[in-house]
This record gives structure tokens, sequence and C-alpha cells, in this order.
């Protein structure tokens, strides 16, 4: 897979250092890539380095008390390598993020038509009125009625779901090549995420841009990814297409978040498993499995110095020393 | 509860029979003030005439979105936000009647587990403390030690480890602070627990975890829930019933298999189509019908049926001018109640869904 990607992240890795503190590993060697046109999602719980990992891609992490090692190749040039200014002339124009909460990621005293020109006048070379006539466009793309009045208004006017779709185009505004998106959905109601979901993956779909999903929900995940990858205290413990993670899951704790997230399609008394302990509950991976401390499959094996990702076929692999073997039935 | 829903004659009270908790026509309206005169303009419908009854030792599982009025009639049953009208009675003693010291001794049978448990706990007061306090303000029986003891007790039911009691709500995680709420919830006996938003600022791992609790509590000392929650497969694990809200009024209640299996009203399809399952093949073939459209302001509700502007089935006529009731429909058990005049017809497949509700999205 490597070469080819457009998105390649070697062994990246992440520490914030405070002063009189102990430094703390955020990202503890995350590597996954990304092709042209892909949709691949980074899951996992509170803590587990998911957002690290996409601000220390796209650059956004402080410069200072964080050091950050390993290798970011965006389409063979190193993110990492790149001087500030070289990295914001790519930001917004070949890579562009979406965030989770859209009130803090807009700017209140702008109006929405500003916010999406600043982005097109910065990277292209479209005059001011070519590119009002742009975001107009733009905001309707992204399904709002009414675009030109909306141009004119201010973040507080609109609803969560309005906003978000404005994130949404302002991120689209010059066609980037790969957009990440950081839990795009986790602040809006049910019926409000499904119209955002389904307006972000067509739009990324009919243009070709690859897509980076964050999220700790795996319903999301389930009806968005090609590919997933699932970390765990700052490592991918599981990486794996759509399909095969969820129907033959092999690290233990993905089949243990499956096993634990109730369903709106399970029938009648259908128990839940949780899993035991919390993500404080965890071993160094110097030491051994992160997760063994909570995994009722581990025993002394586990506690082996960095296990690696392994798997019988490169596409499916898990850090795991006893992954689930069988392949789980489908429901 | 799947251990609850058998064993629904849980120990008997005064009111063995009937419904633990009853709401009747609960209405919470928040006056909009204007001008130096603060003239009342209008109102703020929050909930706008509830009927709900909730049988011992059962869940009852409000479900809605944001702003649909679930937090505020879980805080109007327990009388912490005034109702404007109607009425709530438990076990046969109608609260909003009472005042004083006799609501204060009546709120011993009630209690609430919040969303976030470190809001909801005092920083500076250790665990035990913080437990101790309601009994000592209700003066239950017996003195100090026995407090102690029971306070020490629970916390171990919860799933505590020994000494929990000693510190301070920052020093546990989540989950762990998720149970300290609901030993603090537990402390005075109470018979119904209104927990809104239990599980919804936990990690999915932990989540299951006080799912888990709660369905053991209830079995083990026959409690009754009043559980809301935005997440729909949550409410339909938890709940014997399941009453969906939109603007401050149920658009459907029936039991949660029922519901789950055969909605009825199209709100209600559409928040089952639209919640996201964990399994791809099932979400490959899900039918999703899209809502166009936000929530209209509580403010300024829509004539006739609330849902109408939201609604792909609108019709041109009733939709408008006449609020739909809940009711009963043909083919259906009389558990499930459902607001909305083309019910059948919808179901039936008479009626098409307008056009596609998804937002144009015209090449750019």
């Amino acid at each position: 897979m490597t070469g080819v990607s457009l998105l390649d992240v070697e062994d990246l890795r992440v520490r914030f250092q405070r002063k009189g503190q102990p430094a703390t590993t955020a990202v503890d060697g995350v590597s996954f890539s990304v092709d042209a046109g892909e949709v691949v999602g980074l899951v996992g719980e509170s803590g587990c380095g998911k957002s690290v990992t996409s601000l220390a891609v796209m650059g956004l992490l402080p410069r200072r008390g964080t050091s950050i090692s390993g290798s970011v190749r965006f389409d063979g040039t190193d993110l990492l390598a790149l001087s500030p200014s070289e990295l914001a002339r790519r930001r917004g124009r070949d890579l562009a993020m979406v965030f989770q909460d859209p009130m803090t990621s807009l700017n209140p005293v702008l109006t929405l038509g500003r916010q999406l020109t600043e982005v097109l006048r910065a990277h292209t070379d479209l005059d001011r009125a070519a590119a009002k006539k742009e975001a107009v466009e733009l905001l309707g793309r992204v399904g709002i009625p009414d675009p030109r009045r909306r141009a004119g208004e201010f973040p507080h006017q609109l609803s969560g779901g309005m906003r978000q779709r404005v994130l949404i185009a302002i991120a689209l505004a010059c066609s980037p090549r790969l957009i990440i998106a950081d839990e795009p959905t986790t602040a809006l109601d049910v019926t409000i995420q499904a119209q955002v979901l389904d307006l972000l993956t067509t739009l990324v779909r009919e243009s070709g841009t690859a897509m980076v999903l964050i999220t700790h929900d795996l319903g999301v995940v389930a009806g968005t990814c090609d590919r997933v990858n699932v970390l765990y205290a700052g490592r991918v413990v599981e990486s794996a297409p759509r399909g095969e993670l969820f129907a033959a899951p092999r690290h233990r704790y993905t089949q243990g978040l499956l096993a634990a997230v109730p369903r709106v399609d399970a029938p009648e008394g259908t128990p839940l498993h949780p899993v035991r302990g919390s993500v404080n509950d965890r071993l160094a991976w110097e030491v051994g499995c992160a997760f063994a401390p909570r995994c009722a499959h581990a025993d002394a094996a586990c506690r082996v110095p960095d296990i690696a990702l392994s798997g019988p076929r490169p596409e499916h692999t898990a850090r795991c020393v006893h992954p689930a073997g069988t392949p789980l039935e489908v429901a | 509860m799947a251990g609850a829903r058998s064993a629904q004659a849980a120990p008997s009270g005064a009111a063995a029979d009937g419904p633990l908790l009853s709401v009747r026509g609960l209405e919470v309206h928040y006056p909009i003030r204007t001008g130096i005169l603060q003239r009342t303009v209008g109102a703020v419908r929050a909930v706008d005439g509830v009927d709900l009854d909730v049988p011992r030792g059962t869940t009852y599982g409000l479900v809605g979105e944001s702003g649909c009025g679930k937090s505020t009639l879980g805080r109007a049953v327990l009388r912490l936000t005034e109702p404007t009208a109607g009425s709530v009675a438990i076990g046969g003693t109608d609260l909003l009647a009472l005042g004083g010291e006799q609501l204060r001794r009546e709120r011993r049978r009630m209690q609430m587990v919040f969303q976030d448990p470190l809001a909801s706990l005092d920083p500076r007061q250790t665990v035990e403390s913080a437990l101790l306090e309601p009994l000592a303000v209700h003066r239950a029986e017996g003195g100090p030690s026995a407090w102690r003891a029971r306070v020490r007790g629970l916390l171990d039911r919860v799933g505590l480890p020994s000494g929990a009691g000693a510190k301070y709500p920052h020093e546990f995680s989540g989950g762990q602070r998720q149970r300290v709420g609901i030993a603090r919830a537990l402390v005075l006996d109470p018979d119904l627990l209104v927990a809104d938003e239990p599980v919804s600022a936990l990690d999915v791992s932990v989540q299951a975890q006080v799912l888990v609790l709660l369905e053991e509590l209830q079995r083990d000392l026959g409690l009754t829930y009043l559980v809301i929650a935005h997440d729909l497969a949550v409410v339909k694990h938890v709940s014997t019933t399941v009453g969906v809200m939109y603007l401050g009024a149920l658009v459907e209640e029936g039991t949660s298999s029922g519901l789950y299996a055969r909605p009825l009203h199209p709100y209600t399809r559409a928040l089952l189509s639209a919640a996201p399952v964990p399994d791809p093949v099932a979400e490959a073939s899900r039918e999703r019908i899209l809502l166009s459209g936000d929530l209209p302001s509580p403010a300024d509700p829509p004539s006739g049926c609330r849902f109408r502007t939201r609604c792909p089935w609108v019709q041109p006529t009733r939709c408008a001018d006449e609020r739909p009731l809940l009711r009963v429909v043909d083919g259906h058990p009389p558990t499930q109640k459902v607001a909305c005049h083309w019910a059948e017809d919808i179901e039936a497949g008479r009626l098409q869904p307008r056009g596609s509700a998804r937002p144009a999205a015209p090449a750019a």
C-alpha cells in the first residue's frame, strides 16, 4: 500500500511535555494510509489519540511543549518537514478539516459569505466578485436554502446542522484532495446527523476527495467508511476493511466494543456485554498489550513489549496475542 | 429491562395496582417577556400536554432530539421545574398539591440521576460526605454510624472499590463517577429514579457497564425508572415502554419491542431509520427517511400537527388544522398509541412520502 497512497502516516508519535510534569504520549506510533477517493475511519474512545493524530497531520498542534516524530507523507511530501508558511499554503487547498463543534470553529463576528470568500481568495486567484459568487454557490451545494441571503448572515443565526453544512462548504471550497472530519456529527441530533453524513459522503464521493473520518461511533463508521483503523491507548490495534471489521473483528478490544453497544435492531432481551474497567487501566505498550488489564482473554503471553500488528492477510491486521480466530457469524 | 419486565408486581405499596407514576396534562410554559414593563408576549411551550403512566418496577424511556422538552418533562415530574398545568402523582399522591414540609418528605421517594456526574457532585466534598448529606437532611432512621454503614454498603453495591468514600469526585473515572451519582440517588431508598441521559457522557465501553448496573439495581430493589435519552438504542435496551417526544408532546408510545418493530408515526420512522447501526450489512440495506429542515421553535409551534413542517407524508387536509391526539391503530396492540391522522394509510403504503427529502445538491 505504501508509495501509491495519498496520505501515508508512518510511526507517528506525539508527546506533550509540561513543566514539572512527566511527559504524556498521546500518539504512540500510529501508522495508516489513505488512498485517493477513499474514506478511512479512525475509531476509538476518548484519550485514544484519534484527534491528536488528525491535528498532527494538519500541523495544528502547538509547537511549544509538543514533540512530534515519524512521518506524514501527503502525495510524497513530508508534511512534518514543511515550514509553517508552506504548510499554511497547502492547508485549506490540498487538505481541509471539518471540526466537531461548528459554533467554535466559525468566527462569530464575520458573515458566512466572508468566511467562505476568505478561503477562496487566499488559495485561488478569484477576484472579490467571483469569490462571492462561488461562496453562494458552495452554500447551495451543501443544501442551505436561500444561499444568497444566508451568505450575509452570521453563525448564530443558523441552527447546528446548518452551521456544520457551512463548515463542510468551507472545507470543500478549494476542492481539496483530502478532508479530515473530526467527529463531524457528534454535536448533532440523530436526524440531522443522518442529513450531514449523507451530504458529506455524497460530496466526497462525487468529487473523488479522500476523507479521514474520526469518530467514537461504530454506527457512523459502519455506514460510511471503506476501511477502519481502531485506536486504543495511542496505537492502531486493528485495521481492516469495513465489512470484515464488523463481521469478524480480530482484536479483543474491537470485539468487546461491538458486544457492548446496544443496537436499535436487536431482538428484545439481547444482553449487553460490557468491557470491564476504563481506559485508565492500561499497560504501557513497552510492557505489554495496553488493553490486557481489561481483557477477558489476557494472560502472561500478553505481557510482551511492543506487540506487532499481524494477521493472515495484510488488509486485516490486529495487535493481539490471542486474536479472535473463528469468524463470528454475521448477524 | 429484561429481568424487571417479567417481575412486574414488585414490592407492594399503598397503591400497588395503579401505576407508580402518573402524569396528566403536564404543561411547562416559559413566558417570553419584553419591553421595560416585562409584558408577557408569548410562551415557550417546552412541555405542552403530556400524559404518561409508569407501572411499578418498570422503565419508561423518553426519546427525542434536543429541544423536544424531554429533560424539562423529567424535571417537572420531580418538581425541580414548576409545571404550569397538569398533575403528577406518585403512588396516588398528587405532588403538585403539596408544599413545604410535605413535599420535602415525598421527595425521598423520587431521585434524579444526572448526565454529568462531575457537575452534579460537589468537587470539595468527599463521596461519603455527599452521600451522608441526604440522610441527615431527611433525618433518616438510625444515627450517623448506621448512615455510614448504609453509604459503605451502597458504594459497594454500585461496584466502587472500598475506600471510595474518602475520595473526591475528580479522583474517579467517568464511569465510576456515574456510579457515585447512582449511589447518591439511591441513598434514601427511593421508589422512582429519573435518569436524564445517564450514559451519554460516557465512553462506549463504559456505557454498557452503567446500563447493566441500572438493570441489576432495578431487579434487586424493585425500582421504577423514567429514563430520558436521545440514543434510541439505549432507550430500547432499558425500557419497558417507550415514548417519543417531538416539540413538547408525545407523538408515539408503545412497548419497546412493539414500537421499534413497527413504528407508526413518521417521526418515529425517521428517527429509527437515521439511528446508525454498527453493522455495515444492516446499514446498507436500510431504507433511510431523511427529514428536511430543523426543529421549529417551541415558542411558535406549527398549527395542527407539530411535525407537519418536516413530515415527508404531510397531507393537504387535516395536518395543518387539527392537532392529532394519541390513539390506537387497528392491527396494533392497544399499548401502542400514535398521534398521526394518517397512520393507517402510511403503514399500508397508500400514502407515499413526498419526493426525496434529501437536500438538493445541484452540480456546481
